[in-house]
């Protein structure tokens, strides 16, 4: 196996998915912002907040095209690119993408239609209930999608079966309330609520400044503010959620977030700074906060978290056990029948075929894993090590910028509680500059997840390095280009045609004092 | 949970595999009229406002109608993951293609209307033209290509081996095939702008169809007797095989024989009511256009597809995906699906989903119903593209 190819596979992947995921928190969230300002004009009558619901459904709109562009290419691409993923986990990972697509595409993208186009033909409450259902749709296919990410991170209710060589579900019960899920489900919608938030925040802090459009930029700011201060509280504490369930399912991904090399004893310290240092197995210039890390991987004084030293000496006992049982797994194998099996080899493998993975992991350096030198082993529990450097400083600025965050929107929460919006420009200038930081640390927020998995795709059980397809380079290569043209192009023309709309402002802002009359003249227009 | 064993292996296996035909001839009747519409837009529409008729006949529809084809990849995955896994990495630029016209289809349909420039406009009606195109003919050459066998093989760890190219894929009868594809769904694009519009732009939309719909029937004929003249070589299983058996595709025989795919309507010959309707539907459809029964014309051509499309199961049950390299590798119904409870899993979550999607579906459709009125779409406020 070329190992360009896997290089090559991880970059196109990462590309799309990150460049999918530019526009999927903005959808999450403006979609959910849209619908409550809907709501607040079906109960009131007034008009401005009709017009409210319109004008940022224009921005939701350009966004959601491209959101749904770039993500039929994540589905097909396990199937293209990972094809040995998809044969190995398709039994347990194809299921919550199927679901996703009956449960929560076809309900925000038939709907999606409706809310633009059927202001005219459809009650006001019909009309709601539409903006809504694509509300809930596109949350629907964070959970699903969701689902299948945390069995990615912590594989429950799964076992391999030797006759299919595969991963085959055994309890899908435990598959839907993975943990790992529930936290990383909550945490990412919130991430989606706070961009939406913070988007809508800096955009009307914008149209404040220059004086445009302020009754309609105040009212969406004190929506924002509100629904983005309990947004992004519950990512910080969501976000503590995750980092409690990876002290238990995923011990290496927080070791090497925290840069944590040797297992201090509890409750251990937080890396503040630092500059983590693979080769020499230290890091340099670190600040730490004495119990930190430990209160939270833990939530207690005196339970112990591994540091990554310890990990690799674990992972090569793992390994170990992985040689063993895939040993098991050739004798069964090699049977004709169910009755010639050695009984040996079926305990074997009943005892230790959950470590098989870690025999893969030795598939980078010998064609049998069984044939590995000590020198080899040693090397392939190296490799469970994640880069360190990027994890820890991604894991930074992710937090950073949530704590920043609640402090933005709680300050914007209490001015529009006094109707003081535009009492501090400077602080309106902050949040126009704040517009791009969400993205920042969502796509912090995706590094931290998946690069943090590495070298697993499943963790534990597939090692990346083993799931790819087996193309050519050069076919890569031409999709990779490609893919970064569209992208690139379609992403100019976005930012273009979102600086435009936003420029333009609303359509046709009815004036305040008509509002009283607007009944009347909605229903003359129905009857035309 | 022991909840599946309600259903046997067997049985689910077969109605996974009538499953998969009703998505692959859902998304085509369904996308299938939206992306037949895009590729006639320049040919029926040719003013600003026609050009924006036609677009807006499936404005608010098209991004409920490609969800067909996501859930349809998403089931295939759940449903067979070997199957998407050979055929999505082994059909790699093909698919890449696809994926190319699908990102930029949307877009289109959005940024088109955000300029008033001739120019701009005028560069994305090509982009909706080529990606409602493409997409039909790949489509139907990927078909294709299932047909005469797919050039890969499966290691001891079923690691998949595939060894063909990109252009190794345009074989003369897989083009044929390529085009029953892209005129079908033409025709059906057709019938749908008839259906949704009125004067010069319905009159053209007739005119294509009709041309459409003679050339879907003659070209699905002719690919019939390539197959029966021995032309296209069909696959057979040759060995005992449990039906209820693991899913390993390895453990059979297969035999390559010409005719092979023409057995299963010799044996049962009531199966030959399929292709005999997938030729004489189009040529109804085209009456329909022709005779303004708007109804007639939409509902046969969706038919004609139905039946163009399940004929190509019939032909091949219990064969999937052949290996023209190691042909006992092929994927059957037998050996390539997911595990018993999976299979469940998902048959329940069909089940209640499925009623749901087309309940709200048609209450769409029917909010929507009406032709698309010119003059409310040149003095519309933005509301429509």
């Amino acid at each position: 196996m070329d190992l360009d190819i896997v290089d090559l596979s991880r970059l196109q992947f990462a590309i799309t998915a990150l460049y999918h995921f530019l526009f999927v928190p903005l959808t999450l969230g403006l979609a959910v912002l849209i619908a409550i300002m809907e709501t607040v004009y079906v109960m009131t009558g007034r008009t401005i907040w009709r017009d409210m619901t319109k004008f940022w459904g224009i921005l939701f709109g350009i966004n959601f095209a491209m959101g749904v562009a770039t993500g039929v290419v994540m589905e097909f691409q396990f199937g293209m690119n990972w094809s040995y993923y998809s044969h190995y986990v398709g039994d347990i990972f194809g299921a919550p993408l199927a679901i996703e697509g009956l449960m929560a595409f076809f309900l925000e993208a038939t709907f999606v239609g409706l809310f633009f186009f059927g202001w005219d033909r459809m009650t006001k409450v019909q009309h709601l209930s539409a903006t809504w259902l694509v509300a809930l749709g596109s949350n629907f296919s964070a959970l699903w999608i969701l689902i299948a990410n945390g069995w990615m991170q912590n594989p429950v209710g799964a076992a391999f079966n030797p006759q299919t060589m595969r991963m085959e579900v055994t309890d899908f019960f435990a598959v839907l309330t993975n943990p790992v899920a529930q936290a990383k489900f909550v945490h990412t919608v919130s991430a989606g609520y706070v961009t939406a938030s913070l988007f809508v925040l800096g955009v009307s802090a914008w149209y404040l400044l220059k004086g445009r459009h302020v009754p309609l930029a105040k009212r969406s700011m004190t929506v924002a503010a509100s629904f983005g201060l309990a947004a992004s509280l519950s990512v910080v504490v969501l976000g503590d959620e995750s980092g409690y369930q990876s002290s238990e399912h995923q011990k290496m991904k927080l070791a090497a977030i925290e840069a944590m090399w040797e297992t201090e004893p509890p409750p251990a310290s937080f890396t503040a700074f630092g500059f983590p240092d693979r080769e020499a197995r230290e890091t340099h210039y670190a600040v730490h906060i004495p119990w930190v890390m430990g209160l939270i991987g833990t939530r207690s004084l005196t339970q112990e978290i591994p540091g990554i030293n310890q990990l690799v000496d674990d992972a090569e006992g793992y390994i170990r056990d992985g040689i063993d049982a895939y040993d098991a797994l050739q004798a069964i194998r090699a049977a004709k029948t169910d009755a010639e099996i050695p009984a040996e080899a079926r305990q074997r493998f009943e005892d230790k075929g959950a470590r098989m993975g870690y025999a893969l992991l030795l598939m980078r350096y010998v064609d049998d894993p069984r044939h590995a030198t000590d020198e080899q082993i040693r090397q392939a529990a190296m490799d469970s090590v994640p880069p360190v450097g990027p994890l820890f400083w991604t894991f930074r600025i992710m937090v950073g910028l949530g704590v920043f965050f609640v402090l933005l929107t709680a300050t914007f929460f209490v001015l529009s509680a006094r109707h003081r919006l535009d009492a501090h420009p400077w602080l309106l200038k902050v949040a126009v500059w704040s517009i791009p930081l969400p993205w920042i640390a969502v796509e912090c927020g995706w590094i931290v997840a998946e690069v943090g998995r590495q070298p697993w795709v499943i963790e534990g059980v597939l090692p990346t390095a083993m799931a790819v397809s087996n193309l050519g380079a050069g076919t890569l290569l031409l999709t990779i280009a490609g893919f970064v043209l569209i992208y690139t192009v379609l992403f100019v023309i976005e930012m273009k045609l979102m600086l435009k709309a936003i420029r333009k402002g609303p359509p046709h802002v009815s004036e305040p004092h008509l509002s009283f009359y607007q009944p009347m003249i909605d229903k003359l227009a129905r009857t035309r | 949970m022991i909840l599946h064993e309600l259903i046997s292996y067997e049985v689910l296996r077969v109605i996974w595999w009538l499953l998969l035909g009703i998505l692959l001839v859902g998304f085509a009747v369904m996308d299938g009229f939206d992306l037949g519409a895009m590729g006639l837009l320049r040919a029926t529409a040719r003013t600003d406002v026609e050009r924006r008729v036609v677009i807006n006949t499936v404005g608010p529809i098209w991004e409920g109608n490609q969800v067909w084809l996501i859930l349809g990849g998403g089931a295939i995955f759940a449903a067979w993951p070997q199957l998407y896994a050979v055929s999505f990495s082994g059909f790699y630029l093909a698919m890449f293609a696809i994926l190319a016209a699908l990102i930029l289809r949307p877009v289109a349909f959005k940024f088109r209307s955000k300029r008033e420039e001739p120019g701009w406009r005028n560069a994305w009606d090509w982009v909706l033209c080529l990606t409602g195109l493409a997409p039909a003919l790949l489509f139907g050459v990927a078909v294709g290509n299932v047909l005469l066998g797919v050039p890969f093989r499966l290691g001891d760890d079923m690691r998949i081996w595939y060894e063909g190219s990109f252009f190794g894929l345009l074989t003369p009868f897989a083009l044929l095939c390529g085009l029953v594809s892209l005129f079908m769904l033409l025709m059906h694009g057709a019938a749908w702008l008839v259906f949704k519009t009125e004067g010069e732009v319905s009159a053209r939309a007739a005119r294509w169809g009709g041309i459409a719909a003679v050339l879907t029937s003659v070209l699905f004929v002719l690919a019939g007797v390539w197959i029966a003249l021995g032309g296209v070589p069909g696959y057979a299983i040759t060995s005992a095989i449990d039906p209820a058996g693991p899913s390993n595709p390895a453990a059979k025989t297969v035999a390559v024989t010409a005719g092979a795919w023409l057995a299963n309507f010799g044996a049962r010959p009531v199966l030959w009511l399929l292709p005999a309707l997938g030729v004489l539907l189009p040529l109804l459809s085209l009456l329909g256009m022709r005779g303004r029964r708007e109804w007639l014309a939409l509902l046969s051509s969706g038919a004609a597809i139905a039946c163009i499309i399940l004929t190509v199961g019939a032909a091949m049950f219990p064969i999937i995906l052949p290996s023209s390299l190691d042909p006992r590798v092929s994927l059957a119904v037998w050996d390539s699906s997911s595990s018993h409870m999976t299979l469940f899993i998902m048959l329940v979550c069909v089940l209640i989903f499925m009623p749901l999607i087309l309940a709200y579906t048609s209450w769409v459709y029917r909010i929507l119903r009406g032709k698309v009125d010119p003059v409310a779409i040149a003095t519309g406020e933005g509301h429509s593209y």
